[in-house]
């Protein structure tokens, strides 16, 4: 096979020691991991408000909330990457001109975290809604009767409650970040597939290094899958085994 | 539907938008749409996107009805690489898939001998082809997955009751199985197809020409930011819109049996 010995004498390529290629693609993977954690976390935090605008909002908040997470769905993360990546430097740039400070270069990294966050936080939004909804009203309605207060209820009895439910969405979620940092590749930023696109046009090694970054992707998402399988496991704890 | 449109608030926030949309129409830069380039350009774009839409859930489709039926009742020599498979094709990027497929697959075919002379060569040279493959291969992932849990989800005295009556297992298959696991997936189709839509503008990067691609050409040769942003964004969300309103006029009209 002309395609396994090029890979065989392309391999050398992936070591991680200077000639090899192998330490950009594990720092590209870090920085894949790291905007993708807070992504997911800044997507938490909206997605969390975002559910109880719309179970417990005002109908102005409810029909704003709808349009957020109706458009963010509708729309290619492709393109509302471009368009909240200018949009946003720009506005960063415009607030600092007119207190009178200097432009400044935002870094990819924090740029990239809120473009994914604001798009993770429009599906947590649903799923978190999704999920609240599932905590059986009785619970809610005895805490309230108790007299606690609405953050100490959503604190103490909401949200532990409804984590089992929304934890298969949040996997899903989560997976998704890991798997959309892939399109900051599109504004230069150097997450894993550009750090293999660059080592690939270099080298010009292109099957070999797409490869690895597959399964660089692939052990990422097979790690996250056991972890959050414990993660159920754990927020299931004291939940009556459905008999099957 | 129009009622609900027609609430004080409502009508507040869409004279806002009135009012947002005409500031961006008026003030924006929109010359580039007058010109017949870009014009036939977005035609061509919006026509090759959907193109690829509907060729790709096809093709992916029937992909998925196998990969689906060999994990849900298939033996383990077939079971296991389907599932390999679609967990392959889900845990890694679809942006990656296709740099693998154009860039790295596409590289080791010059080095077969005579390759370049046969007829084949056109195809493999041709970036439309990989991105066909990488879509319905990306589709067929995702569905395998779902059509597995529909197969399973057939009740089995459905399958035994043809038995029963003596039905070739190809006819069973064909009149009863498919059939109800069709029925099953249906309602998730449509968010499905939506799905696939919004992965279509990844083929830009692998050189085919979609509607991302007219307008990231529009926006670097006329050097106008957001413009061709909107438009792209406008055009994704009536696309959106047909698609989700296609599915429910067909959903109406398939008989549903509710409970």
């Amino acid at each position: 096979m002309i395609g396994s010995s090029l890979l065989a004498s392309t391999l050398g390529l992936l070591a991680i020691d200077p000639p090899g290629w192998g330490a950009v693609l594990l720092a590209g993977l870090w920085h894949s991991v790291l905007i993708a954690a807070g992504a997911f976390a800044l997507g938490l935090a909206i997605g969390i408000l975002g559910a109880y605008g719309k179970l417990y909002g005002g109908p102005v908040t409810k029909d704003l909330l709808a349009i957020y997470t109706t458009v963010v769905r509708a729309v290619p993360e492709l393109i509302l990457i471009l368009i909240l990546y200018f949009a946003v430097t720009d506005l960063v740039n415009q607030i600092l001109l007119s207190l009178g400070r200097e432009k400044m270069q935002i870094s990819g990294i924090a740029a990239g975290i809120m473009v994914l966050g604001v798009v993770q936080g429009a599906y947590a939004t649903e799923v978190l809604r999704g999920a609240i909804l599932g905590v059986p009203a009785g619970q809610i309605e005895a805490a309230r009767a108790m007299g606690m207060s609405p953050v100490l209820l959503a604190r103490r009895v909401t949200l532990p409650l409804m984590l089992s439910l929304a934890l298969p969405g949040l996997a899903n979620l989560w997976l998704i970040a890991t798997k959309d940092t892939a399109l900051l590749a599109v504004v230069g930023f150097a997450e894993l597939t550009q750090a293999t696109r660059q080592a690939a046009s270099t080298t010009k090694a292109f099957f070999t290094f797409y490869a690895a970054a597959g399964v660089l992707y692939l052990a990422l998402s097979i790690l996250s899958t056991l972890v959050f399988a414990l993660l159920e496991r754990r927020a299931r704890r004291g939940q009556r085994p459905v008999q099957g | 539907m129009l009622r609900e449109l027609l609430l004080p608030r409502r009508l507040v926030m869409l004279a806002i938008l009135a009012v947002i949309i005409l500031l961006v129409a008026v003030y924006g830069r929109w010359a580039w749409l007058g010109e017949p380039k870009y014009q036939a350009l977005i035609l061509k774009g919006i026509g090759n996107t959907l193109l690829l839409l509907v060729l790709t859930m096809g093709i992916g489709m029937a992909l998925a009805i196998p990969l689906g039926l060999a994990q849900a009742a298939g033996p383990w020599y077939l079971a296991a690489p389907a599932r390999a498979f679609c967990g392959l094709i889900r845990g890694t990027p679809l942006l990656l898939q296709l740099f693998l497929l154009y860039y790295g697959i596409g590289s080791l075919f010059p080095g077969i001998p005579g390759i370049r002379d046969s007829f084949l060569w056109p195809v493999l040279r041709d970036a439309w082809y990989y991105a066909v493959v990488g879509l319905s291969l990306s589709v067929a992932g995702y569905e395998g997955e779902i059509m597995r849990g529909a197969f399973r989800a057939v009740p089995h005295g459905q399958l035994e009751a043809a038995r029963a009556m003596g039905m070739p297992r190809f006819t069973a298959f064909r009149r009863i199985w498919l059939p109800q696991a069709l029925q099953r997936v249906l309602p998730t189709l449509g968010g499905e197809t939506v799905l696939q839509l919004k992965a279509t503008p990844l083929v830009a990067m692998i050189t085919v020409v979609d509607i991302y691609a007219v307008a990231s050409r529009v926006r670097s040769e006329t050097l106008i930011t957001y413009e061709p942003l909107l438009l792209l964004a406008v055009t994704y969300l009536a696309i959106t819109g047909a698609i989700v309103a296609l599915f429910r006029w067909f959903e109406r009209r398939v008989p549903q049996k509710t409970a």
